[in-house]
């Protein structure tokens, strides 16, 4: 097992176990506690890159994230990844890695061989060509395929990835010394502390510089041992957010089963940031050969890896610590044939090798044959996530770095990202070049240049963020770790001033590339979006329903038989609609219960409409606007009592109306004593429609239009309301939701056809009847409609005012008309002359909106779409007559089952009048009391949910029993992955409440003493379990 | 993200919030005694500003309880008593 750069002894690697991997299409061997750059340094391979622009050969600079060059193309098909860094990849058996930016191979590379790409892509290329007539036939293909990284994988990712959320007292990020300390300190106070490391082991620089070794086998023996602490190592905390809030990526160890990485975020009360100091190279000409790295990485594959970097080796830096690498190269055998410290005057002026660094040449004329130079510009402080934080920085002359200056969040930052220890380098990070045309690299991710970055400020980049988007520096995926200050430095050289004043590029997260895979989590497929359901959704999926989303909600589209196409199915449901019964599942539609004694001036100021006059038991359609007077949603109002109302919504805007009405009254309002409750999904509303519909209910059968009555079937509570959106006779019936099947059956049994969501839709277009969000856009009133009817002036309401302005009264507003075209037209169709538009199109019933569209009927229009022209006449928008008359057929007749179910009651109360009636009442916000067979969640200041038996008689209380299913969790962990809450028993006791979001469901929270109860609404119940079921997969 | 100081609640994640923009505009108690350029102040101009703004949050995940806070467009950073 050759490996001829493998040091006889020393580093962390398992040497008993030895793994193959491919590189470039060759196989090496490494081992177990390698990455992928100390394996390939193992193997003698510093040629590892082409650079992005030029193609330049490129070998590994450093040992760590920062690094600019080593980037790989890492696994194959479904586990591919992009722009991997070779230093920070772990080896594992079997893994593959191929160099980007490379065609057709790393060793003979066409980009590189007829340097094609370097004329082109002088900073300010982009910008100055842009414009000019070549820019897309010629240059920019060219550039597109000359410069680059890796490839985006085509497959769909086949691995899974975790999600958590953590809640800490002290967060430390970075495990050096620095962090170390810190850490074990605030464990021994006994705070809740995590400690993200990104590197598989704890220790940082103490294990790349073999130093301290049994202090930090103490703290880490130490750390394990305390209970509050969390260790997450090969965790990059990348993003550092307001309020102490932070995201990290945990990688899984390569090899072990379960997700590939996790996404941690952590909210903690303080912040220590130890995340250490990244060592830059110097700028001098050709100092982006292969064998060409870093003082500090020498010593990691030195001290880590147990590597030997090179055979003769030149140390060339401008610090003492930089220069005392000769130590470390002595002890491992490497040959050290000079030392240069720039300081004295003492550089490197040119190098030579095509693939590897052969010969450098000082600038005292010597000519040194080695095959490995290392290099030290001193060390710029990690301050990424301290400024990420708002933090600002102060340049430092001495260190000639930037510091950290002002935190503004809760955070400490020590160690080397402090500044702390770091060896002051001399001035120069740079050396002129001899030959004028020779290439000084100061990011070597991107191929900018010191000449870049003279020619960037020559042409009038003042500013650090002029210069970054002219020449593309810290544009790379290392976002500048390595090269950034040299990259300022040279630019206030340049203009004459110091660093201190053209200061840095803003810092923004991430801090090191994040897989989409990570931050997409398990909310891919299946569960990238809840999806709702009706308590029938096995009923339609039995009957072969074809679903359409609504929003979220899933609802049968159309139910088409054995050898019908939609357009037959479709027919057949509006034809029983119009000719005997069909029935729709209406259950997704909203549903708010409004009490108190002024609902009725509320609602007057809600709709455009009055609604205070309605009697009880009578029902009014009325049109909701915002207050810049365009129409928000629609719905019927039905008055159940004296002060209780049910008010419907559409489906897409349930939340949205009930968030509006409850912004009016709680900050405009406040005078009015009303009260709002969402039972969406406590009821289940089938609705029966057809000339034969009245014959269903025999004693209700000569109900009029527009009426409700609260009832019974078979005994269980149901509500029936004779609203109609088809003209014809139709009966809304509605019982609680575990109630609907047997409902539905009795429908079934009655001859009713089920119809879906496009024979409604059909049904109404025929009528006229427009549709929120398919005949409006946010642009139209009740008056484009012809609606004016359904507009009370006489009093205020939403949108009045503006609906006076006199722009609502000018001609040329798009009005709502029907379309009889001699051919198919489509929705959202232009009309010509217009402006106009298509908004419904059936075979028998097309809507339009069409300027001046009333005073134009009769006229002859074309419909313009995809390239045609279809001529059409504008008419009345009315292309059916309403229902006949009522038709005999059987009754309803319905059976329903036995069950019993734990009552559930919302009760608006005031706590004091809540204690005088039930005898107890919760201590504190969001916590539980416990009653004699019930129990009080506090879930608002004047809200209350009572579970269990209790006389709430005399409250403003609302069945809510079937709104919520009860799902049982004995394990927090589970949901602390789609919860962030902290969920820790200390902080979360039994006898606690909440309402928050589980996964992308909101929920109600209750600990009990040995398990969690989780309250869903009901729609998105089936949702959530899948979701925790995955989640408790491990 | 945001840890906004819900008056019931206490601390929560911004997410479980939905912004409300500016406070303290309050609807004109007769909007017909106003022109239509009033009128459109009133619907549309805010102040916008780099700094102190006193804004409304609606606990829409939560307790469902509108409420104002004082935050720096700048900063973030919420005043806490
Ligand atoms: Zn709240």
């Amino acid at each position: 097992m050759s490996q001829p750069f493998r040091l006889p002894a020393g580093g962390l690697i398992d040497r008993t176990r030895t793994i193959r991997f491919v590189f470039a299409g060759r196989a090496y061997h490494g081992h177990v506690g390698d990455t992928l750059a100390s394996a390939l340094l193992a193997n003698g391979i510093h040629f590892v890159a082409r650079s992005f622009k030029y193609h330049r050969p490129r070998g590994i600079v450093s040992a760590g994230p920062e690094e600019p060059n080593a980037l790989v193309q890492l696994g194959l098909g479904p586990h591919e990844e992009p722009n991997a860094r070779a230093t920070t990849v772990e080896l594992y058996d079997g893994l593959v890695a191929a160099p980007v930016n490379a065609w057709p191979s790393l060793r003979f590379d066409v980009g590189a061989a007829t340097g094609l790409a370097a004329p082109l892509l002088v900073p300010g290329f982009y910008y100055k060509t842009f414009k000019g007539p070549l820019w897309r036939p010629l240059f920019e293909p060219l550039i597109r395929r000359m410069a680059g990284l890796g490839t985006a994988p085509t497959e769909p990712d086949g691995d899974r990835y975790e999600r958590m959320n953590a809640h800490c007292d002290v967060l430390v990020v970075g495990a050096g010394p620095a962090g170390l300390e810190a850490a074990l300190e605030a464990a021994r106070t006994g705070a809740r502390v995590v400690i993200a490391c990104d590197a598989p082991l704890l220790g940082g620089t103490l294990v790349d510089r073999a130093e301290r070794a049994e202090w930090l086998a103490n703290a880490v023996a130490e750390l394990s041992a305390s209970k509050d602490v969390r260790i997450l190592v090969r965790t990059t905390i990348f993003g550092y957010y307001d309020d102490n809030y932070l995201c990290g990526v945990e990688r899984a160890a390569s090899g072990e089963p379960g997700p590939r990485e996790r996404l941690w975020k952590i909210r903690a009360g303080r912040v220590v940031l130890a995340t250490g100091a990244h060592e830059r190279p110097l700028v001098f000409a050709d100092n982006d050969r292969p064998g060409i790295m870093l003082a500090s990485a020498a010593r990691a594959y030195i001290h880590r890896f147990g590597v030997a970097p090179g055979r003769r080796a030149v140390v060339f830096a401008n610090n003492d610590d930089g220069l005392s690498v000769e130590r470390d190269l002595a002890a491992a055998g490497v040959e050290v044939a000079a030392v240069l410290d720039l300081r004295d005057g003492e550089a490197v002026v040119a190098t030579e090798g095509r693939r590897r660094l052969r010969r450098v040449e000082t600038a005292s004329g010597r000519r040194i044959d080695c095959d490995l130079l290392v290099v030290s510009g001193g060390w710029n402080p990690a301050v990424h996530l301290f400024c990420q934080a708002g933090g600002t920085l102060r340049w430092d002359d001495r260190l000639a770095a930037f510091l950290p200056d002002r935190a503004r969040q809760k955070l400490e930052i020590v160690g080397a990202a402090a500044g702390e220890g770091l060896s002051p380098p001399g001035n120069a990070l740079s050396v002129p070049p001899r030959r004028r045309r020779a290439k000084c690299f100061v990011d070597y991710q991107t191929d900018t240049t010191a000449d870049d970055i003279a020619l960037a400020a020559q042409e009038g980049m003042r500013s650090v963020e002029h210069m970054k988007r002219y020449t593309t520096a810290g544009l790379g995926t290392d976002q500048g770790k390595t090269g950034n200050v040299a990259a300022f430095v040279l630019l206030a050289a340049a203009r004459g001033v110091s660093p201190a004043e053209t200061g840095t590029t803003t810092f923004r997260p991430p801090y090191t590339p994040v897989t989409f895979g990570a931050i997409a989590g398990r909310d891919v497929g299946a569960l990238a979006d809840p999806v709702r359901t009706t308590p029938l959704h096995d009923e339609h999926v039995a009957a072969g329903a074809v679903f359409e989303d609504v929003g979220q909600w899933k609802r049968p589209r159309y139910y088409p038989r054995a050898g019908e196409d939609m357009e037959a199915a479709v027919a057949r449901e509006c034809r029983a609609v119009r000719e005997s019964l069909g029935m729709l599942d209406a259950s997704t539609l909203g549903k708010i219960v409004l009490q108190g004694p002024d609902v009725g001036s509320f609602l007057d100021r809600i709709y455009t409409g009055r609604m205070s006059t309605l009697a009880v038991g009578r029902c009014r359609y009325g049109i909701m606007c915002r207050d810049d007077g365009m129409v928000f949603d629609d719905g019927v109002v039905a008055r159940l009592d004296k002060e209780r109302w049910l008010v419907s919504t559409t489906t897409g805007n349930a939340a949205s109306v009930l968030d509006w009405f409850e912004e009016w009254l709680q900050t405009e309002w406040t005078e009015l004593d009303v009260s709002c409750t969402s039972v969406t999904e406590h009821w289940a509303v089938v609705t029966f429609a057809g000339p034969r519909a009245p014959a269903l209910f025999p004693e209700l059968g000569d109900m009029r239009p527009m009426r409700v009555v609260e009832t019974t079937l078979d005994g269980i509570p149901a509500r029936i309301a004779t609203v109609s959106f088809t003209g014809g006779p139709s009966f809304e019936v509605s019982v609680p939701a575990p109630y609907a099947e047997a409902l539905w059956r009795a429908g079934l049994a009655a001859g009713a056809v089920p119809f879906g969501t496009e024979a409604m839709h059909v049904l109404r277009a025929e009528m006229g009847y427009f549709m929120v969000g398919q005949e409006t856009d946010g642009s139209t009133t009740p008056l484009d409609l012809g609606l004016e009817r359904l507009v009370a002036w006489d009093k205020e309401f939403l949108g009045r005012r503006s609906l006076r302005r006199p722009a609502h009264a000018l001609s040329g507003r798009r009005q709502l008309v029907g379309l009889k075209p001699v051919a198919p037209v489509i929705e959202g169709a232009q009309i010509e002359p217009g402006p106009g538009h298509v908004t419904s199109s059936y075979r028998t019933a097309v809507l339009a909106m069409v300027a001046n569209g009333r005073a134009r009927i009769g006229e002859e229009v074309n419909v313009l779409f995809e390239g045609r022209r279809v001529a059409a006449r504008i008419v009345e928008p009315r292309f059916a007559s309403p229902g006949s008359a009522p038709v005999p057929g059987p009754p309803l007749n319905v059976t329903m089952p036995q069950m019993a179910a734990t009552p559930m009651a919302s009760v608006r109360a005031a706590p004091e009048a809540l204690e005088r009636l039930l005898g107890l009442r919760p201590e504190t916000p969001n916590s539980v009391a416990e009653g004699d067979g019930f129990r009080i969640l506090w879930l608002g200041p004047d809200e209350f949910l009572i579970v269990g038996e209790a006389d709430l008689s005399g409250t403003r209380n609302v069945d809510v029993t079937f709104n919520r299913e009860i799902l049982h969790i004995a394990d927090r962990g589970i949901l602390a992955k789609g919860c962030g809450l902290d969920l820790d028993p200390r902080a979360f006791p039994p006898g606690r409440c909440a309402q928050t979001l589980l996964a992308r469901a909101q929920v109600i929270l209750e600990a009990r003493p040995e398990e969690m109860l989780v309250y869903v609404r009901r729609s998105y119940a089936r949702y959530l379990q899948d979701w925790l079921a995955d989640a408790a997969r491990r | 993200m945001l840890l906004i100081p819900c008056p019931f609640c206490g601390p929560r994640d911004e997410v479980e919030f939905r912004y409300g923009g500016e406070a303290g505009i309050v609807r004109p108690k007769d909007p017909d005694a106003l022109s239509d350029a009033e009128w459109a102040d009133y619907l549309y101009m805010r102040h916008n500003p780099k700094g102190r703004l006193e804004e409304r949050w609606f606990h829409v995940h939560g307790c469902r309880r509108w409420f104002t806070i004082a935050r720096s467009t700048a900063t973030h950073e919420i005043e806490r008593e």
